[in-house]
């Protein structure tokens, strides 16, 4: 008895914040997946009368001739520009800052650092208007007599990583840098004089040691990522055509465009699938959990 | 730390508290004595608001005990459109009287948000000084009319007079065929292979200007049309010679290459750039395009009453009525919830009297529906270009706004762009568009043209 009026003085607590939780992250995502299943929209008959329709949506989606064109895409811009841009980047970042002279440190990091602490509206307009075909990187190509194409136009998808890699690697250096610093530096040694090198004490020291942090941080660039929506439809509005249009583009085409809700949310679950793929593989892959 | 977390319970609890009895007070919505008025602001675009705050001031005067409640959205035109279908789907935001493109009033009615106004419209005197095709641009599906037009826009040629003198032209040229606007431009194209002689929107870049401007110029001029009594017309000869039409002027060379026609700021670089700078001959453009040039445009441009000419876009062969033009415009309509349905039209019959028409469509370059503002000198006199455009409200068409239209148009857009491109002939881009269409609304839906 007294456990239990301990368990339930515990639970009071903790109940405004799971009230807020359920009311304002639980519920719309159980809304939106409900929403998957019926033919819900803004305007139009469907907005008076929303009719449950199985998974006419699914259906739809799959046999979409965007889908599967947007589908890979996201994972394209995902893995490109997350797994592969910002990870890299950053655990290089931080290895060599730790390395250098105090201000270059100092100065790198600061510069790294502004593209994610500006708005993402902001980074996006200064994104667009670097690559913009008469944009800074033309104007700079130009000065060393460099005709550059209109990058937006002919190589949409290159242009939005390489902006979300400059923007989003500040976040995966700060976290590489703290966990460089928990590596027992006599771990290192130890490996120095056993004769491995730089290389090798990388792959089978540092990098097990910290990954937990690896894991930790791929899992949160990737669902950063996923949803990153703001940059591209800045950058090229999921054009020319369809060809930098990846999941979220997608879904805010057809919810707000087109004004079906319901498609759009359909859209969104299998974001949440995608998401839910990657962060499994994660998990799998380097175990955090054991040690 | 102990005392830090004993606080945080019921600090939280108070703040969950404030923040739900601030949602319910929001809740109250329209009293008895408050008609809300939703309305677009954005940009330049600040002439709903001053005419709604003008007419604010004298409704309260003539209607003691009611007030105003103005609610500017500031969003662009989809985002408008979502926001304001949002505000519409909760009666506790709902507004009584709002701000509505003809575009979205056949799906709003469908979706339950506007109520018809016949009732009201049948005791107002002034009602009958709206031209048709305004009534006509107001009604649901059901021919009821839900939306009282502010005005309107047109669409036809424009042309560079210096550009056609050196091409041998008449000033006053006007083409009475397709076949005549080719010639005009294959002729200007002759005389200067570095003038583009003829601009049309065309392709997914440009969206709704290509399809509105573009496609439906032509299309409504062959005889046949998008949709008729209910059903989407697939496989009509006119839609296969419309593209026919753009398969043409890009493939000849008479129309910007299709990288230009792709850039999606080639709209403003036709009119701040090419026209004035006699780069262009002949385009096809709405009846706006003068706002750019004047003192106040984005692209000032004093001689360009001189130079510029129009004339109407006309009909395939020429038949009748010889021209052909298509419209949209804004009108103000009624919420499905109003509770204050009296006040509400008296509201709108305020703000769409003759005064506030004038005044509206004068500040905001539109066509004028009221017969009694067309004819006023301040209006006719308010732009040299007014008088023609205002004439071609005789022959013009309103999309067929009807909920799939945005997903038709867009088809209508990949079938422009894969013919102007080369990928497709114009007879495999209207299958495509067949079968595209056939899924969007249903064969059910359909006829065949």
């Amino acid at each position: 008895m007294a456990v239990t009026s301990r368990g339930a003085a515990r639970v009071v607590p903790l109940a405004p914040a799971v009230v807020l939780l359920a009311l304002f992250m639980l519920g719309p995502v159980v809304w939106s997946f409900y929403g998957s299943f019926t033919n819900a929209a803004l305007t139009g008959p469907a907005a008076l009368n929303p009719e449950w329709i199985g998974l006419d949506n699914y259906t739809a989606l799959f046999g979409d001739p965007d889908f599967p064109k947007s589908l890979w895409l996201t994972v394209v811009f995902v893995f490109l520009s997350a797994v592969v841009g910002q990870n890299v980047m950053g655990i290089l970042l931080a290895g060599l800052l730790r390395s250098a002279v105090k201000p270059v440190r100092s100065i790198a990091s600061t510069v790294v650092v502004a593209a994610w602490v500006l708005p993402e509206i902001v980074a996006a307009f200064a994104a667009y208007a670097f690559f913009h075909s008469e944009g800074t990187l033309n104007t700079m190509l130009a000065g060393v007599g460099i005709a550059g194409p209109d990058w937006l136009y002919s190589t949409p998808m290159l242009a939005v990583i390489l902006a979300n890699i400059w923007r989003g690697t500040a976040f995966s250096m700060m976290v590489y840098s703290a966990a460089l610093a928990e590596v027992p530096p006599e771990l290192t040694e130890a490996a120095q004089l056993d004769g491995a090198n730089g290389f090798q004490r990388l792959a089978w020291v540092t990098i097990p040691v910290i990954r937990r942090s690896i894991s930790t941080n791929l899992m949160l660039t990737t669902l950063q990522t996923l949803s990153v929506f703001t940059l591209i439809y800045v950058m090229t509005g999921g054009g020319p055509g369809t060809d930098s249009s990846t999941l979220p583009i997608l879904a805010y085409q057809e919810a707000f465009k087109f004004a079906q809700v319901g498609y759009g949310t359909a859209i969104a679950t299998v974001m949440i699938i995608v998401g839910a793929v990657f962060s499994v593989i994660y998990i799998r892959a380097l175990r955090p959990e054991v040690d | 730390m102990r005392t830090a977390r004993f606080l945080i319970a019921p600090v939280t609890a108070a703040a969950l508290a404030l923040s739900l009895g601030a949602c319910g007070s929001g809740d109250g919505g329209s009293d008895d004595a408050t008609i809300k008025v939703a309305y677009q602001k954005f940009g330049n675009f600040t002439q709903a608001d001053e005419l709604f705050k003008d007419v604010k001031v004298d409704f309260e005067e003539a209607n003691p005990g009611v007030t105003v409640e103005l609610v500017p959205i500031e969003a662009q035109q989809n985002d408008y459109f979502t926001k304001l279908a949002l505000m519409n789907r909760s009666p506790s935001t709902a507004p009584d009287v709002m701000y509505e493109d003809t575009y979205m009033i056949k799906s709003d009615v469908e979706a339950g948000y506007l109520q018809p106004l016949d009732d009201y419209l049948a005791e107002w005197d002034e009602w009958d000084q709206f031209v048709d095709s305004a009534k006509e641009a107001g009604a649901g599906d059901d021919g009821k009319t839900y939306g009282v037009s502010m005005g309107t826009d047109t669409r036809g040629l424009w042309f560079n007079k210096d550009v056609l003198a050196k091409a041998d032209l008449p000033e006053d040229w006007a083409p009475t065929s397709w076949d005549e606007l080719l010639e005009g431009a294959r002729a200007i194209k002759e005389s200067d292979p570095d003038v583009i002689p003829f601009n049309m929107y065309s392709g997914k870049p440009q969206g709704e200007a290509a399809v509105m401007q573009g496609f439906e110029m032509l299309l409504y001029g062959t005889g046949d049309t998008l949709y008729e009594d209910g059903k989407w017309v697939l496989g009509s000869q006119g839609f296969v010679e419309s593209l026919e039409f753009i398969e043409t002027v890009f493939t000849e060379g008479l129309a910007p290459t299709p990288q230009q026609a792709l850039d999606t700021n080639i709209g403003n670089t036709v009119q701040a750039e090419w026209l004035p700078e006699g780069k262009v001959g002949i385009a096809l453009d709405g009846s706006w395009v003068a706002g750019n040039w004047l003192e106040s445009g984005v692209a000032p441009w004093p001689e360009w009453s001189e130079t510029m000419g129009t004339a109407p876009m006309p009909t395939q062969e020429g038949q009748e009525p010889g021209a052909v033009s298509m419209s949209g415009g804004w009108t103000l309509a009624m919420g499905a919830g109003s509770e204050n349905p009296d006040a509400a039209f008296e509201f709108i019959s305020m703000a769409l009297n003759r005064e506030n028409s004038l005044w509206f469509d004068v500040a905001n370059s539109q066509i004028a529906v009221r017969t009694d503002v067309a004819e006023d000198p301040e209006y006719t006199k308010s732009n040299p270009t007014t008088e023609f455009f205002t004439d071609l409200v005789d022959v013009t068409h309103f999309r067929p706004a009807t909920s799939d239209y945005p997903k038709v148009s867009n088809e209508i857009m990949v079938a422009m762009e894969s013919v102007m491109t080369g990928q497709q002939t114009p007879e495999e881009a209207a299958a495509v568009y067949d079968e595209a269409v056939a899924g969007i609304v249903g064969d059910e839906n359909t006829i065949q043209g």
